[in-house]
């Protein structure tokens, strides 16, 4: 099994689609000879040309726009908007006609197309280049919302969303890319959009979170065991839309006690609703009430400041030890 | 009922006034003043220097990624000084000369680029938006502010800039429609450096030109040299002066070449050859700017490298200044984050706020603590 970071493991994924299914085309800024600005279809446009690999003129409501096109016309898109922050151009054709289309017609035009786009902050960049607006897709009905932690489940859910039949936002944490390596199996591997995974064990206390914060929830699950010796129980969404609610339950309903860890804005945000499917199946479980380590209500601040707007394990610790503390 | 062709004006110009040796065509020369041509040069001299004192701070990690203008101040410069300091400026993000122009300091490009929401502070008593990153939204903000000036009766001109990436945008398209409308007094700079990232002029359109776009919008169009600074400034002028008549828009495509990676994160070898910026070196705007004015008798070594001078005093002391301020609040606190989003704070978020003062109250005293522990 050959280790790789999030962005190769990425970039695998598409050379893997695009070899074995002849509809998977790749489309966006710069992802031809340039190889994409994160390098993500870095080796696709040497391999598989012009046709398959299309640099598109800069605009991201005509690359969606068009992308709904040629999945209706039997192809497979894979549409990049090069930061998430500018995808809101193409949300119009995302929640108004891909995610309706199948609604529409009764199930007979369907639209099985991925946005992939580098989402978060964390990586000191310009303004407007660090959204985290999942949220957004998450609240669209008919859309399917992916956002993967590490290499492995990156590969393997984005295999997922090409073949969904539906269309699926698929978010990259941009400041994981590079991050770190992970062993990645030689065969093709998916995992199932819609469900959440315990990534760590225990029986004290659940700390959720999805993406670029899987990295610093997992490092407050490990201070806990090493400083207060509590055993933290780890939840990975991976999907934001359709949510995986009985994961969710079945640890909660375990421990009595939750932290929920993103950096999107807090209100209306993913952990809200993660709180109210906890009330709707466990609330009577509960031991304390369930604490939010989310960034604050602002746009994301240029970055001089984004390190103190971000969660951090410093900031999740605090939140679990009060939780734990009720 | 016969075919017939339609009758529509398609008249389109490209304008030329200096060439590359510094030659000018005397019947399109502009009238300026020596002095105010020798301050011309100074300010596109000191957004050069900015722009390359930009990049040796960003590769020393001081500031971070942003997008060079080097090449860029003929076209920044020669429509900057058509507009008067009522009108209004809607930039995108090359114009650094224009900023510097409009009164912008030093300092507060570097806050800007140092990832402080204080550099997008506009000088006080501009009319002046700051940098637009999101391509072309900008547009229809300036038709907007133009279709105000209508309404109030205002004889002010918008001057707004996109690139030719951005002419492909829907927003472009759909400002250019609203401005020609409501005949809006806007300018529409197009900075076509035929460049958008990696992707050649060639693959963002199938037509010659951005400005033959205007003729579908029932405006002027006009291509020039947007490394003759002179060009710009005479076709910049003639579309203020239409805007001020009321008589509407107009879209100016200056002709040049991105002579800088895209930003500071991008590498150009990856898509161009390197002869192609060596090409068009000799086409570059401050060179033939200085020979014309040396013609002229405006400018001598000895101007030019006392202007050096007291531009790189200028910028020594703006990083210095930058560097103090870095330290002190406003510009070292992180809780002013939320002291600006709305005109009153609501009451969740003061307590959002008040959660990360504990936070960071909390981390200093444990900080102090260990610092404690460490000097026993």
């Amino acid at each position: 099994m050959p280790e790789m970071n999030m962005a190769k493991a990425i970039n695998l994924a598409l050379f893997e689609a695009m070899t074995r299914d002849d509809r998977v085309v790749v489309m966006g800024e710069d992802v031809g000879p340039d190889e994409g600005v994160f390098r993500i279809t870095e080796g696709l446009h040497a391999k598989f040309g012009d046709k398959r690999v299309i640099d598109t003129p800069l605009a991201e409501s005509g690359i969606i726009g068009t992308a709904i096109g040629m999945a209706i016309n039997g192809l497979r898109p894979v549409a990049e908007i090069q930061f998430s922050g500018f995808d809101y151009y193409a949300y119009h054709h995302l929640e108004m006609h891909a995610a309706r289309f199948r609604n529409r017609t009764r199930g007979r035009i369907t639209v099985p197309m991925v946005m992939r786009a580098p989402s978060g902050g964390g990586i000191r960049a310009i303004e407007h280049h660090s959204e985290s607006r999942e949220v957004i897709y998450a609240h669209a009905p008919g859309l399917k919302v992916v956002m993967p932690s590490g290499p492995r489940n990156a590969r393997a859910l984005l295999h997922a969303a090409i073949q969904d039949p539906d269309p699926v936002i698929y978010y990259e944490p941009k400041a994981c890319y590079r991050l770190f390596k992970e062993e990645v199996p030689d065969q093709i591997e998916t995992l199932p959009i819609g469900r959440a995974q315990v990534v760590r064990q225990g029986k004290d206390i659940t700390l959720i979170s999805y993406g670029a914060t899987m990295r610093c929830t997992l490092e407050a699950a490990e201070m806990l065991e090493e400083e207060d010796g509590v055993k933290a129980e780890v939840v990975d969404l991976l999907t934001i839309a359709p949510m995986d609610t009985q994961t969710i339950i079945e640890s909660v309903t375990k421990t009595g006690r939750v932290v929920i860890v993103h950096e999107a804005p807090r209100t209306c945000g993913i952990a809200a609703e993660v709180i109210a499917r906890i009330n709707e199946h466990a609330l009577l479980y509960l031991e304390a009430p369930v604490k939010r380590v989310t960034g604050y209500d602002l746009p994301i601040p240029y970055f001089a400041r984004e390190k103190a707007y971000l969660p951090d394990a410093d900031k999740v610790l605090l939140a679990a030890r009060e939780t734990l503390a009720f | 009922m016969p075919r017939k062709p339609l009758d529509i004006p398609l008249k389109l110009e490209t304008i030329s006034v200096l060439d590359e040796n510094g030659e000018v065509d005397k019947s399109l020369e502009p009238k300026i003043p020596n002095d105010e041509l020798k301050n011309w040069y100074r300010w596109m001299l000191m957004g050069r220097r900015v722009d390359e004192r930009l990049l040796k701070l960003q590769r020393q990690g001081r500031i971070g990624t942003f997008p060079q203008a080097s090449g860029h101040e003929a076209i920044a410069l020669g429509t900057i000084v058509a507009i008067e300091k009522p009108d209004w400026f809607v930039p995108a993000y090359r114009e650094t000369t224009g900023f510097l122009y409009r009164g912008w300091t030093i300092e507060t490009i570097l806050l800007y680029w140092s990832g402080l929401e204080e550099g997008a502070i506009p000088p006080e008593g501009m009319n002046d938006l700051p940098i637009a990153v999101p391509v072309a939204t900008q547009l229809v903000h300036a038709a907007g502010i133009g279709m105000a000036n209508n309404v109030k009766g205002e004889k002010k001109v918008v001057m707004t800039y996109f690139g030719d990436g951005a002419s492909s945008e829907g927003d472009t398209h759909e400002a250019l429609n609203f401005a020609s409308v409501f005949k809006a007094p806007v300018v529409f700079t197009c900075l076509n450096n035929q460049y958008a990232i990696s992707v050649p002029l060639h693959r963002q359109m199938n037509c010659q030109t951005v400005a033959q776009r205007a003729i579908s919008y029932g405006i002027p169009g006009v291509r020039v040299d947007g490394n003759d600074v002179l060009a710009v400034y005479v076709a910049a002028k003639e579309a203020v002066e239409r805007a001020r008549k009321g008589e509407g828009p107009t879209l100016i495509e200056g002709l040049t070449y991105r002579y800088t990676p895209h930003t500071t994160s991008d590498d150009p070898k990856r898509y161009r050859k390197e002869e192609e910026a060596q090409q068009w070196a000799a086409k570059e705007p401050l060179i033939r700017f200085r020979k014309y004015l040396e013609k002229k008798g405006i400018l001598n070594d000895k101007i030019v490298t006392q202007m050096e001078e007291e531009i790189e005093t200028r910028i020594q002391d703006a990083i210095k200044n930058v560097e103090r301020m870095l330290k002190e609040a406003p510009y070292s606190d992180p809780l002013v984050m939320f002291d600006y989003l709305y005109a009153d704070m609501p009451p969740h978020l003061q307590e959002q706020r008040d959660e990360l003062a504990h936070f960071l109250s909390r981390n200093k005293s444990d900080a102090e603590k260990k610092h404690e522990t460490a000097a026993h």
